[in-house]
């Protein structure tokens, strides 16, 4: 048992922790344990009083007991008891155990406050300290409203010891920190930035702390901070080693307060005045001096400490983005620390470079050191060194260097790490595609990829490819050629059948031309890798089959003779058989001309930012790596991809025209509802609406089949002829919608459900989903009398020409209603362009005999298309000023019809659609937003500023918008909610 | 901003345990039990900062002990990691040539001296 070596040793102490480790067993130690507890309590119990030593000892062992892992429940009053003792040790321990012990119990809190209150009175340093820490330690929010307001006195208060100044402004840190709302600010704060010319170092320290947070929410109270900062900087780095004695450090002066200091000067612009700028561009060049000069000690820490001032300022730098010179001078120090033996120092080397490489005066000097990075990627030992250097690479790639950085990233690839792998195949797909000067070095890019780490391609990847590749018609051919020639590998990773698959049914007219690569030839290759491949990617290849029909007809007997087969069309997989049932029927009942329609080359793709992006961005993002927040997704994100990615289902509704069947046809009535092409984007939207749950189940494909069915009777309609719904009567089959009409759309312009209208036969609710340029609406009509209504026919009309500017898909609804009961409607509604008037919904049905016929307006308005969009405040003003025509403005004064609530504002401004954007509007009483609406031939950017006025009770509304009418539309439609 | 400290031998038997974030019990166990094992399966020639959920650890071992303090990422790593010694000094100049068995015995002291710790001030381990 090695000697207790202070003179307030406790020897039954040393005992007990002696007994419990040499127990051989967990019940011995438990028994031993058992044993004391006993021991103390009757100790506690006893007759006689215990004087301060014995009953710090025992709460001592009480305390050691629980640090093993053991519930305690006494001795709390005894500790208490503790706090009024006037020896030190005592005190301490009886602080120690309450620190330890109070999460598990609260309600020691009220007992020790009193004493807290004592000690932070008593005018005795050594205690206030303790009662201090014992705060900071708790730190919970009932700590907080008891003592809050009292430390910012201690801290301030002139005849405060430093040693208590230095734990006040920690203990107030921490509260601050732990509940913001409970520390006042009033003008103390002042003070608090004067410590900072403080004689003694550690209140400075403690200070600089402090000051950093605070400065956070209110930069503006304490900028004064700045100046004084930068003179404390400048006397510490241009002391000498021997200045500060006591916080000297291996001969570096101050180390750990000069990085504080740096970093507090990083909540900050560079300073305005020129005198505080050019001592302090004296600093940092002094620092950058210093790390050039030979080292005053061979000991690690000494460089240490230097370096860790080195990093500071380089960071100080990089922030302040404004001094080209010290930004190269900055680089060139790096670079000599990327040859460094410190692994350390390597690291953080290309850490720092990494932020260095966006700043545009030092990318050039970044971009000199590749070869050593390259290196570092090839030859480093620790996993997250070269993990650093693939970050850097990755940030220094340009136009210049892209081929070079590629394909070292791709040799690295195969042998790197499985943990980083698959974001090195995110970042190789970003540069080849953000500097592929030919395309076809971007194919090769990606395929390569695969080939090497196709485990780590992830499906943003493979889509991503197949994007580009059907948007340039330039690179299809090669892109058919090179993954012909990619399938002929033996083994083959599943990812590049998938590519292979899609571009070949998509291209592989081609390279039919070449006898080596004729049609027979492909579909044999193809087929050779079926068997082998998971459903989704056999699924996949049934749709290539199918494409192959149309592209090559001498194939179409084989591919039957495929799809024909019992492995097929009896799959057990439902998705497999569907495909192979709906391929065989379509390629053996519909004609070529029809078969050409359906199965046409897929459009090109919207551009919109790369799905590879965004998912890097979410890897990268906060969440990233974290075991807890890996359920935490960025619900956007999805917006982004989700409409891009040609997934697999899209695959087999490919083309335009197959939406037309999916969209515009009215199925037979006994068909599950329709469903539209996007489908399956619209699926998981309305996953959650009970209502749906019935009409979930079909999938694209689905409506291929319904639609080759023999029509119904009642829906005469041909396949593809007529995109209007047949069974829409003519405009002028209906009455003109009924006067409140107007008043009832305007309800629905900021919220998606609700009752649409309402008499003594019946209701009409509203139920509705919209996503970019899609949307499905429920309307329920529920009969409100006890009689059946009969010929029940709900229908929509486009006024005029709107069905060109927007689709509407109806299903028919059962023709008798009983009295009491609902039936519900589905419409799918596709915006195609802008458009002003809402489309109408006629309603007739007989009633105890007599014809009833109503005419409402569908809430549609164009605003259901919006999709929010997030931006900074300067980018708002860019694009504000960019949209300065007067047409593209519209403006309305008006006044206010309700009560001007900012909360009820913002609530519907979020129900309207766009974003609302914080710190934008210099007047914090404006809302401003943004968004964009998402038609399927053009996107209209929105920005919108509200300025309410509550003496006049008037609003301010402006639009600005890419279109005219859209600009003056939505005015009007958002004037009427206020 | 430090979000932890973890003293651990390298069975995995903690010796101190300081946390500046509300963490339960539970969690507590959980994050000991991965520090331990993403800290000790490192050689000397790896760097002292591991990535660590959304923090990093920077760490050092002495003897058969490893100190660990759990940062934010942007946080001075090389600042850390000489507080870490620091830290070790103090502990060596207090007990005389430290030992583990010092930390088990005098655990009432090691806990006071660490108490103020929350943010790497350069005196605050001085013992009282």
């Amino acid at each position: 048992m090695p000697a207790v070596s202070k003179g307030d040793g406790m020897r039954g102490l040393a005992v007990f922790i002696s007994d419990i480790r040499n127990c051989k067993s967990k019940e011995a130690e438990i028994k031993r344990i058992n044993k004391e507890l006993a021991n103390i309590r009757s100790k506690f119990k006893g007759d006689k009083a215990l004087d301060g030593y014995s009953k710090k000892k025992y709460v001592c062992k009480l305390l050691f007991i629980f640090l093993l892992g053991h519930d305690i429940d006494f001795g709390h009053m005894e500790a208490v008891n503790l706090l009024s003792s006037n020896k030190y040790t005592e005190k301490q321990i009886g602080y120690l155990f309450i620190s330890v012990l109070v999460n598990s119990n609260s309600e020691l809190i009220r007992l020790i406050n009193n004493a807290i209150k004592n000690d932070l009175a008593s005018r005795n340093p050594t205690f206030m300290c303790l009662a201090l820490h014992c705060i900071a330690n708790v730190g919970s929010r009932e700590m907080g409203e008891a003592f809050a307001a009292d430390i910012p006195r201690i801290l301030v208060a002139g005849d405060s010891m430093d040693s208590v100044k230095q734990s006040a402004a920690l203990c107030l840190l921490r509260l601050y920190k732990a509940s913001p709302d409970l520390v006042p600010m009033g003008e103390w704060t002042a003070r608090v930035v004067h410590l900072l010319n403080d004689q003694h170092m550690g209140v400075v320290t403690a200070a600089v702390s402090l000051i950093t947070c605070l400065c956070k929410k209110n930069p503006d109270d304490f900028k004064t901070c700045v100046s004084l900062a930068v003179s404390r900087l400048s006397r510490i780095v241009s002391s000498a080693s021997t200045d500060l004695q006591d916080y000297t450090y291996y001969f570096v002066p101050a180390p750990w307060l000069s990085v504080k200091l740096l970093r507090l000067l990083q909540c900050y612009p560079p300073p305005e005045d020129a005198a505080v700028k050019g001592r302090l561009v004296e600093c940092l060049e002094t620092v950058l001096n210093k790390a050039q000069e030979p080292p005053k000690s061979k000991k690690v820490q000494h460089s240490n400490a230097k370096n860790a001032i080195l990093f500071e300022t380089i960071s100080l730098i990089i922030h302040y983005d404004s001094e080209p010179n010290l930004l190269v001078r900055a680089c060139n120090q790096l670079g000599q620390f990327l040859q460094h033996r410190e692994t350390n120092l390597r690291y953080l080397a290309l850490e720092s470079m990494c932020t260095l490489a966006s700043s545009e005066f030092s990318h050039e000097a970044v971009k000199t050191h590749i070869d050593t990075v390259i290196n570092a990627l090839k030859t480093e030992r620790d996993v997250s060194v070269r993990q650093r250097a693939a970050d850097l690479l990755y940030a220094m790639c340009d136009r210049s260097n892209a081929k070079q950085i590629v394909s070292e990233m791709l040799r690295y690839l195969e042998t790197a790490d499985y943990a980083i792998r698959e974001e090195i195949v995110l970042k190789v797909a970003i540069l080849a595609e953000k500097y592929a000067v030919d395309y076809s070095w971007y194919v090769d890019t990606i395929l390569n990829l695969i080939r090497i780490a196709g485990d780590y391609v992830s499906e943003e990847v493979w889509y991503r490819v197949l994007q580009i590749v059907t948007n340039r018609d330039d690179v299809q051919g090669y892109a058919a050629k090179t993954v012909f020639e990619a399938l002929q590998a033996p083994a083959c990773h599943e990812n590049m059948v998938k590519v292979g698959g899609y571009i070949l049914g998509e291209f592989g007219n081609l390279i039919a031309g070449d006898p080596r690569s004729s049609p027979p030839v492909q579909f044999s290759l193809l087929h050779s890798k079926f068997h082998l491949c998971s459903v989704a990617t056999r699924a996949l290849l049934l749709s290539t089959y199918i494409k192959f029909i149309n592209l090559f007809p001498e194939t179409k007997a084989t591919i039957q003779g495929v799809l024909r087969a019992g492995s097929q069309l009896r799959n057990a997989d439902v998705e497999l058989q569907q495909r192979a049932v709906e391929y065989l029927t379509l390629s053996s009942v519909a004609s070529t001309d029809v078969l050409a329609t359906v199965l046409e080359e897929m459009p090109p793709f919207p551009e919109r930012e790369s799905s590879i992006l965004a998912k890097l961005k979410r890897k990268k993002g906060p969440g990233a790596g974290s075991a807890l927040d890996d359920s935490r997704r960025d619900p956007s994100s999805h917006d982004i991809n989700g409409g891009v990615e040609p997934t697999p289902s899209t695959v087999s509704t490919p083309s335009p025209s197959a939406d037309l069947l999916g969209l515009r046809a009215a199925p037979p009535p006994a068909a599950p509802p329709a469903p539209s092409g996007a489908g399956n984007l619209l699926v998981d939207v309305f996953s959650d609406s009970p209502a749906t749950q019935p009409g979930l189940g079909p999938s694209p494909e689905e409506a291929f089949l319904s639609e080759l069915e023999p029509p119904a009777p009642e829906s005469p309609m041909a396949l593809l002829a007529d995109p209007a719904p047949a069974a829409d009567p003519g405009p002028e089959d209906i009455g003109p919608p009924i006067p409140e009409a107007d008043e009832l759309l305007n309800k629905f312009v900021c919220r998606n459900n609700g009752v649409l209208f309402e008499n003594q036969l019946l209701q009409i609710g509203v139920k509705s989903e919209f996503r970019q340029n899609l949307g499905r609406m429920y309307l329920f009509y529920g009969n409100k009398t006890s009689v059946q209504f009969q010929n029940f026919s709900p229908t929509v009309v486009h006024p005029g020409d709107l069905q060109t500017h927007l689709a509407v898909q109806t299903k028919r609804v059962a023709s008798q209603v009983d009295g009491g009961a609902q039936v519900q409607q589905v419409l799918n509604i596709e915006c195609l362009r802008d458009f002003l008037t809402p489309p109408l919904l006629s309603v007739r049905f007989r009633y105890g005999g007599a014809p009833q016929s109503l005419t409402l307006k569908l809430p549609v308005t164009i605003n259901k298309f919006f999709q929010p969009t997030e931006m900074a405040a300067q980018d708002f003003f860019q694009r504000w000023k960019q949209l300065s025509l007067p047409q593209q403005e519209a403006q309305k004064i008006f006044k206010a019809n309700h009560p001007m609530d900012a909360e009820v504002t913002k609530a519907k401004l979020l129900g309207f659609g766009s974003a609302l954007l914080d710190n934008v509007d210099p007047n914090p009483e404006n809302f401003v937003g943004a968004g964009i609406i998402q038609t399927k031939a053009l996107q209209v950017g929105c920005l919108l500023r509200l300025e309410p006025n509550a003496q006049a009770q008037m609003y301010r509304l402006t639009l600005r918008t890419s279109k005219e009418p859209v600009s003056r539309h939505l005015c009007e439609l958002l004037a009427q909610q206020f | 901003m430090i979000r932890f400290i973890l003293i651990q031998n390298r069975a995995g038997k903690t010796r101190l345990a300081k946390w500046y974030m509300q963490f339960d019990d539970d969690e507590k166990q959980k994050l000991i039990e991965e520090v331990h094992a993403v800290v000790t399966v490192r050689d000397a020639k790896h760097t002292n900062f591991v990535e660590f959920r959304n923090f990093k650890i920077i760490y050092r071992r002495y003897a058969g002990l490893y100190f660990c303090i759990c940062v934010d990422v942007n946080d001075n790593n090389l600042a850390y990691l000489e507080a870490i010694h620091n830290f070790v000094e103090v502990l060596n100049e207090y007990f005389h040539n430290v030992c583990e068995l010092d930390l088990v015995f005098n655990f009432y002291k090691v806990k006071e001296n660490t108490s103020s710790g929350q943010t790497g001030q350069s005196h605050v381990f001085a013992v009282p």
